[in-house]
């Protein structure tokens, strides 16, 4: 708190009471965030790979998926800079149009379950009793179910209903946030559950100030940190899972790639052992944006929800 | 305390009953059965089997049967191997469990020595480098990793074996066999610890810290004793009571195999297993198995709250 220079705190004073705390206590953590160099890598590499995947594409003369024979199964070289598969397709431009899928899927399942499970948390929190016992029971449910068999079946069921490959991805995000809410929801609840008996809350009643306001007034914002931290590292748990899940087979399929299905290559033994570059560069992709992502979570747990720290 | 393990055992079972309902739901919903992918067998000769097994009853019928012989510790019949379930469990699970015990056990040390280590050094450069490297444990995905530790070590470099418990044709008995499991369990062993390591490291460098800053470690330091003694006797006692939390949460690692990992290094646990039986939609086996977990899994969770309590005597449960 020693960096709050005087003449800020003079500064807050002056303006109305209402907003100069809140508004200083997210630039605050905006400033003790950019000091964390770690974090900022972190948050560098993240920026950098959805910037290649997303704009990469369209400087690079091989995002057609032209299947060129003259080129086959070619070592990385000045001209295709990850090498070719056996399509005679570029590696790099691959990995990158598969990274917009692979990234496109995390966030939105992240966005998914963090929406389902915020919602459900505070609405069992807040209002106990009937709908609590059905919320957390349904969740108590799904988490005792192992979520990778779970995943496994509802992959398979995707293929025996013959969903059509582009559709899949949207289905494998909403496959995802049914075994991410529930983890999400417990915690939201638990944390609903300690901040509505504070004095604060107490005086909301005292004011006599409706369901509402006190939800998304009083409530929602003290929660707000605690989300943002878990969202984050929602979305690296989301790129991994959609990762194993498509090199089975049962997630995103072929021909739309991504990385976890480009590492499929991997297991056709003449292509694990001799074209290394057609299953390392998507594998390494999905290793450097999850730990960037973890290590920018950490810096953000460590500027919004220092208490929380594991 | 009592009656709380009674309500909890009983919410354990309804729970348990909803999920094996789901499970059972789930994988007879899935269209093609264990039968239909058979290319060999002729239409009548399906039909007579589908009748056999019961497979053209209908799910409630079905998940009847099979809660009724469960109860009766039938968990049914693989279609695909043709032995009880149980039967093949009991032949599986024991590499798996194997592979679990030593991987756990290496998990566990390392990241008490070196979660010691780190709090005792917190901010300094190793204590960032460590934070990072763990960073990178925890973030990598483990089918890529096995992948690409047995491109380098075992096509590469020749080091290690690439898959299986023992090399093909082998016959070894006694201490030769001893040695050929240890030499085809190292790499996997090696990538389950890393993937367990780095959070497991993280959970003890916190507590470690925490306990640091508590008063009885100032009094035993102005007492004059040695860093050493302060450190390993008064602080890591109390870093590490609250771990024992964890123990619960680790049963179903323990015996539940890995899907990932034993498919990706071949080896013949209940995990592979699992993944076997699932391209033959072998599903007397697949609903052992998950059910099996979630057993493990709700087993688990009691044992940590339990624990929870014997740790912290304040906290009522």
């Amino acid at each position: 708190m020693s960096t709050i220079h005087a003449e800020e705190a003079g500064a807050a004073k002056a303006v109305p009471v209402r907003t100069a705390p809140h508004a200083s206590m997210w630039r605050q953590s905006l400033r003790r965030l950019l000091k964390n160099k770690l974090a900022m890598l972190g948050f560098a590499v993240v920026a950098f790979m959805f910037a290649a995947c997303f704009i990469g594409p369209l400087f690079s003369p091989y995002t057609d998926n032209k299947i060129n024979m003259a080129v086959m199964n070619n070592a990385p070289s000045l001209k295709h800079w990850l090498g070719t598969d056996a399509l005679g397709r570029d590696v790099l431009a691959r990995v990158l149009l598969a990274g917009r899928i692979s990234l496109t899927v995390g966030l939105a399942s992240m966005v998914l379950s963090v929406f389902v499970g915020t919602l459900l948390g505070v609405i069992a929190g807040y209002y106990r009793g009937v709908v609590d016992q059905l919320v957390m029971r349904l969740a108590d449910l799904l988490l005792t179910i192992p979520s990778l068999p779970l995943l496994f079946i509802f992959g398979a069921l995707l293929s025996e209903w013959k969903v059509p490959t582009d559709y899949r991805m949207y289905i494998v995000m909403l496959m995802l946030s049914i075994v991410g809410w529930p983890g999400l929801a417990r915690m939201v609840r638990g944390q609903m559950l300690s901040l509505r008996e504070r004095e604060y809350m107490q005086a909301t009643v005292v004011l006599g100030l409706r369901d509402r306001r006190k939800l998304f007034n009083h409530l929602l914002p003290n929660l707000v940190p605690l989300i943002i931290v878990i969202a984050t590292f929602n979305i690296g748990g989301a790129i991994l899972s959609e990762s194993v899940l498509s090199y089975f087979g049962l997630g995103v399929m072929a021909p739309t790639p991504t990385w976890g299905n480009m590492i499929d290559a991997a297991n056709n033994m003449i292509d694990f052992q001799d074209h290394p570059w057609l299953w390392i560069p998507p594998g390494f992709s999905i290793f450097a944006t999850v730990i960037a992502i973890n290590i920018f979570g950490d810096g953000l747990r460590d500027v919004l929800d220092p208490k929380q720290k594991r | 305390m009592s009656t709380y393990i009674t309500k909890r055992i009983l919410y354990m079972i309804i729970i348990l009953f909803a999920a094996s309902f789901l499970i059972f739901c789930l994988y007879a919903l899935t269209p093609g059965d264990f039968i239909t992918g058979n290319i060999k067998l002729t239409p009548e000769r399906k039909a007579e089997l589908r009748e056999i097994y019961g497979l053209n009853k209908p799910v409630i019928e079905r998940y009847w049967t099979w809660m009724k012989n469960a109860f009766h510790g039938d968990f049914g019949y693989s279609l695909a191997q043709q032995k009880p379930v149980l039967t093949l469990f009991n032949q599986y699970i024991w590499n798996s469990f194997l592979l679990a015990i030593i991987s756990t056990f290496l998990t566990w040390f390392i990241a008490v020595v070196v979660g010691v280590f780190v709090a005792y050094k917190q901010y300094s450069w190793i204590d960032t480098f460590v934070m990072l490297f763990l960073f990178a444990a925890m973030s990598i995905p483990s089918f890529f990793i096995g992948l690409f530790l047995i491109k380098i070590l075992a096509v590469d470099w020749k080091w290690l074996p690439p898959g299986g418990m023992l090399t093909t044709g082998s016959n070894a008995t006694g201490l030769a066999y001893v040695k050929e499991v240890i030499h085809h369990m190292t790499l996997p062993v090696i990538v389950m610890t890393l993937l367990g390591v780095g959070s497991l490291t993280r959970y003890f460098r916190s507590n470690m810290i925490d306990v640091i800053k508590q008063d009885y470690i100032r009094t035993a330091r102005a007492k004059g004793l040695k860093e050493r003694k302060v450190l390993f006797t008064h602080a890591l006692r109390n870093a590490l009571l609250p771990a024992i939390t964890l123990v619960g949460f680790e049963l179903p690692a323990l015996f539940g195999g890995s899907l990932i990992i034993e498919k990706i290094f071949n080896w013949p646990g209940i995990g592979q297993l699992y993944m076997q039986s699932f391209t033959l939609r072998d599903y007397p086996l697949l609903m052992g198995f998950t059910m099996f977990i979630a057993i493990l899994t709700v087993i688990g969770t009691l044992l940590s709250d339990i624990l929870y309590r014997v740790a912290d005597p304040r906290v009522r449960l």
